[in-house]
């Protein structure tokens, strides 16, 4: 199966990782964090404390809802800190992995251990119960999913089209786990596993999968944007979603075997004078990856930004920050909050990267080194169709989009909001000239529809 | 540089909250912005990165594509005034700069009255002061008679601005073009200045270098001249330039006829269309289908020509020549906030204006140009056109799940 996908745009950005063949290097911090707001859709409970020690695949928090929903720890190590915010909310669980343990489980963690299972299949339990299904997401309302229901169809994606993501490669070795893997999942749908690549060479064929040839620009690597290309989700049906290195651990996981959490990582940006692949686990300190003497000479007196993912979806973490969901990207840019743009709106330099044939830039075929500056204030929706041509399903975003910030329930309905994720708008986002925030008024009306339908 | 933004930086605190000038926030803010792109950065989660354009550059391309258009109108005006005072040479200087001088009284008051009005409600919402005005501004004077008194544009702009625009809550949810509203509000309210032989052509000798026109000069455009025509030939053997000298089909491409100020020069419309395109802020879609509408309601026209209209005789290829249709077509239907704005529904759009225009025009003699008053009900429909289109959307999806229901059971 091929699909082709005609609408979104590859952005030209200065960073990427050079594709010298080289292996992937093997980075360990000692802090290891784990941030229950990556885990969207599940109240989180911790199950441990600071001081006790845990292995790798200990859980460290599990889904209040549904207590076979654990998040594991990705090494071995102590739990350092549990560290909170306003009104004791976790905003994440910290693992030492060089500490000596001085205490116990709490009496809590006896207590989730004796939970009812509430799964449609044995395969869902064990997903969950591992704590791999929290690395998955379902449509509609990209959350992780719920295992009580059975999903329509399971997608998969061998590849990250997004801007300066690591070329994703599958060889001969990894086949035995992606077979055990489709197998596995086959038992947890009532439909297909379909699996997204570029070319048979990237990833190779999997018996009893789907394998879908992806062609054309970014959102082409986004699941959602394949499921909506591919069979699209419609009102109360459900599928899940997740990357061909999710797969490759349900594959461990269903040969019996140890789940491995180290993944290569994507270390990039424009801000950094070598950007590379590492190898690393979920949670790995933002510092040890991205090192003081990678950064470029003329960058390091500068503001930077250290983002956790890639430069549309990603999240801002500081260096001191740790490596969140979904675990395939670093990228630094400069922040240009110390630079100064006289009547920036009537430059004509070729370093404005842009969509609009208005900039220079646009004609141009060179790589830009973008800040993380708005350039410009928020407006109303002023122009129209930006959104429509950068975004390859068949909703109506604009008109979507309105109908949540106005909440319309019965609207979001019916334009499409069970199809789409925040990220699907993130194109639309970075080209709106009126500069609204989409992903996050995206996410507002997923947890709108959410609430109000359960 | 470094002066100006350490100047504005020492005045800060002044505009901010408790500061002496508060009251003037949105100004200083607007000045600001204006001046120096804003250090804002991205949020934490979200975008990172956004692309280079925004409103101001988008609002300052559609004035640059503007500009062809008020130029030449500068030059036109002193033309048309040079030829009423029965002239025989044109010194291209004095022409211009009696063309600017006449315009220049319009464009100040509707900028002073339109961005006051603009600066008091952002201050008062506390909102940032929008740019979408300087474009209304200019086109407002452009698309007048010369001689509208000011007073009547100043009414005019501040009735447009307050009651098509503030009340619906400012730039991007207005519902009719300001610009047109502001025209319609002339046309309607003092007829007599806004339409027939005594206003499009400048009489006012503006100091004693420029050449008298005699009084009770009058003379009419030339879709003026069609209405009230009852000659049997078209087209251009009856229409008449101010110096009663007859206007072939070049001068009328060219622009050197009577008409509002901005619109007479179908060329300098076509390198405002240009601009307007390659940029790609002034959507094609709809450019085409008012052309292509406007064509074939007037090739239709002609086809069922009668003498008791005389407007149906006029070859169907000249209605873009004459009067503001092409002007409304390519710098005001193409107002993204008041047209289509989904693909499907901006063909359809922009094809009722370029056919409700030329019925306007060729079946109403009452209403010598029917462009303004076909875009502001385009404006007034666009919204269903619009929700028509995404109901195909929505059936669609519909069916999708009626289809899978079906198969279940």
């Amino acid at each position: 199966m091929e699909i082709r996908i005609r609408k979104g745009a590859d952005l030209p950005v200065a960073g990427a990782v050079a594709d010298s063949g080289d292996a992937p290097v093997k980075v360990a911090s000692r802090f290891v964090a784990l941030v229950p707001d990556d885990f969207e859709g599940l109240t989180l409970k911790v199950d441990v404390q600071a001081g006790q020690a845990v292995k790798a695949g200990t859980p460290l928090m599990h889904c209040k809802a549904n207590a076979s929903v654990k998040v594991v720890s990705p090494v071995d190590g102590v739990v350092a800190e549990v560290v909170r915010g306003e009104r004791r909310k976790v905003l994440r669980v910290v693992i030492d992995t060089e500490g000596t343990a001085t205490a116990d489980a709490p009496a809590t963690a006896a207590a989730a251990a004796v939970e009812t299972p509430q799964a449609a299949t044995p395969e869902a339990l064990k997903l969950a119960q591992s704590g791999l299904l929290v690395m998955v997401r379902q449509l509609p309302y990209d959350i992780v999913p719920d295992p009580s229901v059975m999903p329509r169809d399971i997608f998969v994606t061998a590849f990250d089209s997004a801007p300066l993501a690591g070329a994703w490669k599958f060889g001969p070795d990894d086949k035995a786990r992606f077979d055990a893997a489709v197998d596995f999942l086959g038992k947890a749908t009532h439909g297909k596993v379909y699996i997204s690549r570029r070319d048979a060479v990237q990833m190779p064929d999997i018996a009893g999968a789907e394998m879908v040839d992806v062609r054309g620009p970014h959102p082409a690597g986004l699941p959602s944007v394949q499921v909506a290309n591919i069979k699209p989700v419609n009102k109360g049906e459900t599928v899940w979603m997740l990357d061909a290195y999710t797969l490759l651990k349900i594959g461990s996981l269903a040969q019996g075997k140890p789940v491995s959490w180290e993944q290569p990582v994507a270390v990039t940006g424009s801000c950094l004078r070598r950007p590379y692949i590492a190898q690393c686990v979920p949670g790995t300190a933002i510092g040890t990856l991205v090192k003081a003497d990678n950064i470029n000479e003329a960058d390091a007196a500068l503001h930077r930004r250290v983002i956790s993912g890639n430069i549309l979806t990603g999240h801002a973490v500081g260096e001191d920050g740790f490596l969140r969901y979904p675990y395939t990207q670093v990228t630094v840019i400069p922040e240009g909050d110390d630079s100064d743009e006289f009547m920036g709106w009537a430059s004509f330099s070729p370093k404005k990267m842009s969509m609009s044939p208005s900039f220079p830039g646009f004609f141009l075929k060179r790589l830009f080194k973008p800040d993380a500056r708005v350039r410009g204030g928020r407006r109303a929706m002023i122009m129209s169709g930006i959104y429509e041509n950068l975004i390859p399903m068949d909703i109506m975003p604009e008109f979507l989009i309105k109908a949540i910030r106005s909440g319309n329930i019965d609207d979001m309905e019916k334009l499409g909001i069970y199809e789409v994720t925040p990220a699907d708008f993130a194109l639309a986002e970075y080209a709106d000239s009126s500069k609204l925030p989409l992903q996050a008024i995206v996410r507002g009306g997923l947890d709108l529809m959410r609430k109000e339908t359960e | 540089m470094k002066a100006l933004r350490k100047a504005l930086d020492r005045v800060k605190p002044h505009f901010e909250d408790g500061g002496k000038l508060h009251a003037f926030h949105s100004v200083y803010d607007g000045i600001e912005t204006f001046l120096y792109t804003p250090r804002t950065v991205a949020a934490m989660d979200g975008v990172h990165v956004h692309d280079a354009i925004d409103s101001k550059r988008t609002m300052i391309i559609v004035v640059l594509a503007l500009l062809p258009c008020f130029l030449f109108g500068c030059y036109n005006c002193g033309y048309q005034h040079w030829l009423a005072a029965g002239e025989t040479t044109f010194p291209f200087f004095s022409l211009f700069f009696y063309g600017l001088l006449s315009i220049l009284p319009m464009v100040v008051v509707t900028y002073v009255v339109g961005l006051g009005i603009e600066f008091i409600v952002a201050q008062w919402r506390r909102e940032e002061i929008q740019e979408g005005f300087l474009v209304t501004g200019l086109i407002l004077p452009m698309i007048c008679p010369i001689d509208t008194p000011l007073w009547m544009v100043a009414v005019a702009t501040a009735f447009a601005v307050v009651f098509a625009k503030e009340v619906f809550g400012g730039t991007g949810y207005n519902i009719v073009n300001i610009a047109l509203t502001a025209r319609a509000f002339l046309f309607f309210a003092y007829p007599s200045k806004m339409s027939g032989d005594k206003a499009f052509i400048a009489t006012d000798p503006i100091g004693t270098w420029a050449p008298a026109v005699p009084d009770g000069f009058t003379c009419a455009t030339p879709l003026g001249e069609v209405a009230t025509s009852t000659s049997a030939s078209y087209p251009f053997d009856v229409f008449h330039g101010a110096g009663g000298q007859a206007i072939d089909a070049w001068q009328a491409f060219v622009g050197l006829i009577p008409g509002s100020f901005g619109e007479t020069s179908t060329l300098c419309i076509l390198i405002g269309a240009a601009i307007l395109l390659f940029t790609r802020i002034g959507d094609w879609r709809i450019m085409l289908s008012v052309v292509a509408g406007a064509l074939a309601m007037g090739a239709l026209s002609n086809a069922l020509a009668t003498p008791a209209y005389p407007g149906t005789m006029v070859p169907f290829y000249d209605q873009l020549l004459l009067g503001g249709l092409l002007f409304g077509a390519v710098f005001m239907a193409t107002d993204p906030v008041t047209a289509c704005r989904t693909n499907t529904g901006k063909y359809i759009y922009g094809a009722f204006i370029g056919i409700v225009a030329v019925i306007i025009r060729n079946y109403n003699t009452g209403y010598p140009e029917g462009a303004m008053l076909a875009i502001l009900l385009a404006n007034v429909l666009a919204p269903l056109i619009d929700w028509c289109v995404v109901q195909a959307n929505v059936s669609r999806r519909m069916r999708r799940l009626v289809a899978i229901e079906k198969k279940e059971d």
